[in-house]
């Protein structure tokens, strides 16, 4: 069931520039799967939408949910400032995530870019699979690396060349000869598209989180979709619901 | 005991809190939040005589105390809508009220007709949608255009239609005479108002629809005023919409002349709004010692 609720802010740095890292105490955690994602609202009046932000990780015990997200504007600048023991009011869980099951026991892509990286975390921990995650930053602050070190190999690209391939996740993998036969991902449009183009010419099934601006997050408003092969089971034309529907979509299903 | 229902056309709401068209889907989405049996009515999001596929993304943007929407009325069309939104609403002790949208007077004329089999307490027709490049609100920007609809729907209606109209006018007060004058049963106000956000940094517009219409808190005294204003110039209801998230926002549009209220952009905000409002109205007429609400409407001191 989706609730809005208040939950307690248990810990917060910044991981790089701009980019911050937030536990919080929620019994929504008990629902929260990977790829899944929170609603998060500013306490600014001015700023009355909540911020979509995908769920990093789950503590063992279900209790808190770690948020780590880039500051891109007013209402994340003002949860960047939040410290221990603040309330945050949150709306959750929300979409649909990563299908598991698709990936047990196969060799898989995990991949992240930027601040897609987050949500790979707690999949690289739930996932049993033959995992490989490759993911892809700016430069040499590789923010999450050290904790998706302990679930699985990780391959990095960073743009400017300074750690591993130089380039994107795609050069990645080109770079190491890997190979999978399903392939999980988050990231910017331009990495989701070059992954979907991939998979088609591999002939490998791919999920991809996509994001777009929205307002309500339970699929009232009809903000946030994206077109789809298919006809959406919502309208009954060709939009699917990112928040509802997704925002894990088969590549194959979306037209990006 | 405190008497909370209101009387539209007719129709006998429990409360006067509605939820305002395209915020709310047809409440399946935030029946999850709330319980729909205590909403005085439900509006759903408008529907068309066929599918409509909407604008493209982006299609909200945030702005000061409120936002921009241009979705462009994505609908799956009134033979969907018939089979799965009024089933599922007809479950709950609530009013069904019916939002229509077309691109001509016989996309209308069609959808009212299909509705007049249905078992729907009202339908609002929806003249004033800023979003999309035909019909809609060209209906609802010209006294004459929007007497026309308004005649030529009364003739097919079955039950009785409630007009919304369009803020984005010069006199609200001539819009709300010619609604009345054609025959509409009640008027609804405002939808929203139309706005511009620019991405200073990509110097590009924040929707792509260059346009949207702004709703939210940041509208409600505009909303408050032209509540009041068409109020005073015509006979029958006036649903007052634009802002609302309290209890406090609800009764100053009662006040200004609003027989019922919509709660809309706030549903996104705080999607238990609409119950915290019905229950906010309450505590005020008890704090005031108002038995009935229906001496609230209209009751600010001149």
């Amino acid at each position: 069931m989706k609730e809005k609720v208040t939950a307690k802010v248990i810990s917060q740095k910044e991981i790089a520039e701009n980019i911050f890292d937030m536990w919080i105490e929620t019994g929504l955690a008990k629902e929260a799967h990977p790829g899944q994602f929170v609603g998060v609202y500013p306490k600014n009046k001015s700023t009355i939408l909540p911020r979509p932000i995908s769920i990093c990780e789950v503590n063992e015990e279900h209790t808190a949910l770690r948020l780590v997200y880039r500051i891109a504007g007013q209402g994340t600048k003002e949860f960047s400032g939040y410290e221990a023991g603040d309330d945050v009011e949150i709306l959750g869980i929300l979409g649909n995530g990563f299908p598991l099951e698709e990936g047990k026991g196969k060799k898989v892509f995990l991949m992240g870019g930027g601040i897609g990286v987050p949500p790979i975390l707690q999949l690289a921990k739930e996932l049993e699979a033959d995992k490989q995650v490759v993911v892809g930053y700016r430069d040499s602050n590789l923010f999450l690396k050290d904790d998706l070190d302990k679930y699985a190999t990780v391959y990095i690209a960073t743009e400017d060349g300074s750690v591993g391939t130089k380039g994107n996740v795609m050069h990645a993998i080109e770079a190491n000869a890997l190979d999978a036969e399903v392939i999980f991902a988050c990231g910017p449009m331009p990495m989701l598209r070059a992954i979907k183009k991939y998979a088609a010419e591999k002939g490998i099934k791919a999920y991809i989180s996509l994001e777009e601006h929205m307002a309500c997050g339970v699929g009232a408003c009809l903000g946030c979709v994206v077109k789809t092969k298919d006809i959406d089971h919502h309208s009954h034309v060709h939009n699917a619901r990112i928040c509802t529907d997704g925002p894990v979509f088969e590549a194959e299903e979306v037209e990006i | 005991m405190i008497n909370t229902s209101v009387n539209i056309a007719g129709v006998e709401l429990k409360n006067p809190v509605m939820t305002g068209s395209g915020t709310f889907g047809s409440g399946m989405e935030y029946g999850e939040f709330v319980d729909l049996n205590r909403l005085g009515a439900v509006v759903t999001k408008g529907v068309a005589n066929i599918p409509w596929p909407g604008n493209p993304t982006p299609r909200v943007a945030e702005v000061y105390g409120g936002m921009l929407n241009a979705i462009g009325l994505q609908n799956p069309g009134i033979e969907v809508f018939c089979e799965r939104d009024i089933p599922f609403l007809k479950q709950y002790d609530t009013k069904i009220i019916v939002n229509v949208c077309g691109k001509s007077v016989e996309d209308y004329l069609e959808v009212v007709d299909r509705l007049s089999h249905e078992d729907i307490a009202m339908m609002e027709i929806n003249v004033s949608c800023p979003n999309v490049k035909e019909g809609a609100i060209a209906f609802g920007q010209k006294a004459d255009a929007l007497y026309n609809i308004t005649s030529e729907i009364k003739k097919h209606a079955k039950q009785p239609i409630i007009m919304k109209l369009s803020p984005n006018v010069t006199d609200i007060t001539e819009m709300a005479k010619a609604a009345e004058a054609a025959g509409a049963d009640a008027i609804s106000l405002i939808n929203t108002l139309t706005g511009m956000k620019i991405d200073i940094h990509r110097r590009k517009f924040a929707l792509a629809n260059k346009t949207g219409g702004m709703s939210g808190p940041a509208i409600k005294p505009v909303a408050v005023r032209m509540v009041y204003q068409a109020a005073h110039a015509v006979k029958i209801p006036v649903i007052g919409m634009g802002g609302i998230a309290t209890a406090e926002d609800a009764i100053e549009f009662i006040l200004a002349g609003a027989t019922a209220v919509s709660v809309g952009a706030m549903n996104f905000v705080n999607p238990y709004t609409t119950i915290e409002v019905i229950e906010g109205i309450e505590k005020y007429m008890e704090t005031y010692g108002v038995t009935d609400i229906k001496d609230l409407i209209g009751a600010v001191q001149e």
